[in-house]
């Protein structure tokens, strides 16, 4: 749905723009297809990773390591598991959801699903090449420290 | 040319091949490894097209003086806000706001704003809450959004921070 509206919005912007100049367009789009191309290899070694890593951690594992009483140390693994693998959000909600039905605590689900979203080792290498080292290691370190202590918190409250 | 490709994708076909390996030594997980990194470049295709379109147009349409009116430094207010629903209407996973947030930097976008912009893609997606809501429960929901909200903003803030005792090296122009 979102998508569709994506793609709309994006038509639109383009029509307007080749009405109003095409020449600008075409280096529009140009660049569209420079900064994809570029960009590529990364895109394409992350989703081949992410597919391994899936692979290995299936939803059963993931919920045994997880699962009830986990715990501490469940906590833990949730936040290693969210924050090394990058899932979309249509595959983390309804995991997520399957996590808390087979007994994972709040704590741990929240620091899963939000490690998952702000934190990613595999696509590092891809935010150094905008931020720089410094900036890219540091935001992910802040989001994985925010992580925990909401996640904590959050656990407590449900 | 051939060589410079195999360079470019040597990571990729390393991987690849770790995968094909799988298939032979694992077959079950070679398969569902297959299996999810094709889905996954289905809705990588699917959703990238528009997005890198709107960035070549942000690119050639919107001017320096433009950006830095709205997201710049002393855009304040207002431009946190831009930047926060700008990230939060986007639709794809946060690697596909990085090549955006680069544009938005060599345009001039301040990195307090910049930061919110990848932290709003990252967590408080429009979709992904509803999706959110129907899947774990409105509590959930709306404690975890509340969180992550103060989360982006203070993560962006001591960000901004330190790039201004440490100044970022520019991005490469190349990767734009």
């Amino acid at each position: 749905m979102s998508t569709a509206a994506l793609y709309l919005i994006t038509a639109l912007l383009l029509l307007c723009s080749f009405r109003k100049d095409r020449r600008k367009t075409r280096q529009a789009l140009k660049k569209a297809w420079k900064s994809f191309e570029n960009i590529l290899p990364q895109f394409l070694s992350i989703l081949v990773l992410i597919g391994i890593m899936l692979a290995v951690l299936d939803r059963e594992t993931i919920t045994r390591l997880l699962g009830a009483e986990s715990g501490a140390s469940g906590m833990a693994v949730a936040a290693v598991v969210g924050s090394v693998t990058l899932i979309p959000g249509f595959i983390a909600f309804p995991l997520a959801a399957s996590l808390l039905s087979s007994g994972a605590g709040y704590g741990q689900t929240a620091m899963f699903l939000t490690t998952l979203m702000m934190v990613g080792l595999v696509t590092l290498p891809l935010e150094t090449t905008f931020f720089g080292k410094r900036l890219a290691v540091m935001r992910n370190a802040l989001a994985f420290l925010y992580a925990v202590i909401s996640s904590v918190v959050l656990g407590v409250l449900l | 040319m051939i060589l410079t490709l195999c360079r470019r994708y040597r990571m990729f076909l390393v991987l690849f091949g770790v995968n094909i390996a799988l298939l032979f030594l694992e077959p079950s997980v070679g398969r569902t490894a297959f299996a999810v990194t094709g889905a996954n470049v289905l809705e990588m295709l699917s959703f990238l097209p528009p997005i890198f379109i709107l960035l070549g147009l942000l690119d050639v349409w919107v001017d320096r003086e433009t950006m830095m009116k709205y997201m710049g430094q002393g855009s304040g207010a207002r431009g946190m806000l831009l930047a926060f629903i700008l990230g939060s209407a986007a639709a794809g996973p946060l690697y596909a706001a990085f090549p955006m947030a680069g544009v938005m930097m060599k345009k001039g976008a301040s990195m307090l704003n910049v930061f919110i912009f990848i932290g709003a893609w990252s967590t408080t997606k429009i979709p992904l809450i509803m999706f959110e809501t129907a899947t774990l429960g409105f509590r959930f929901m709306a404690l975890r959004l509340v969180f992550n909200i103060a989360g982006i903003f203070l993560i962006a803030f001591i960000l901004e921070n330190d790039v201004r005792r440490h100044p970022a090296p520019a991005p490469r122009e190349k990767e734009i």
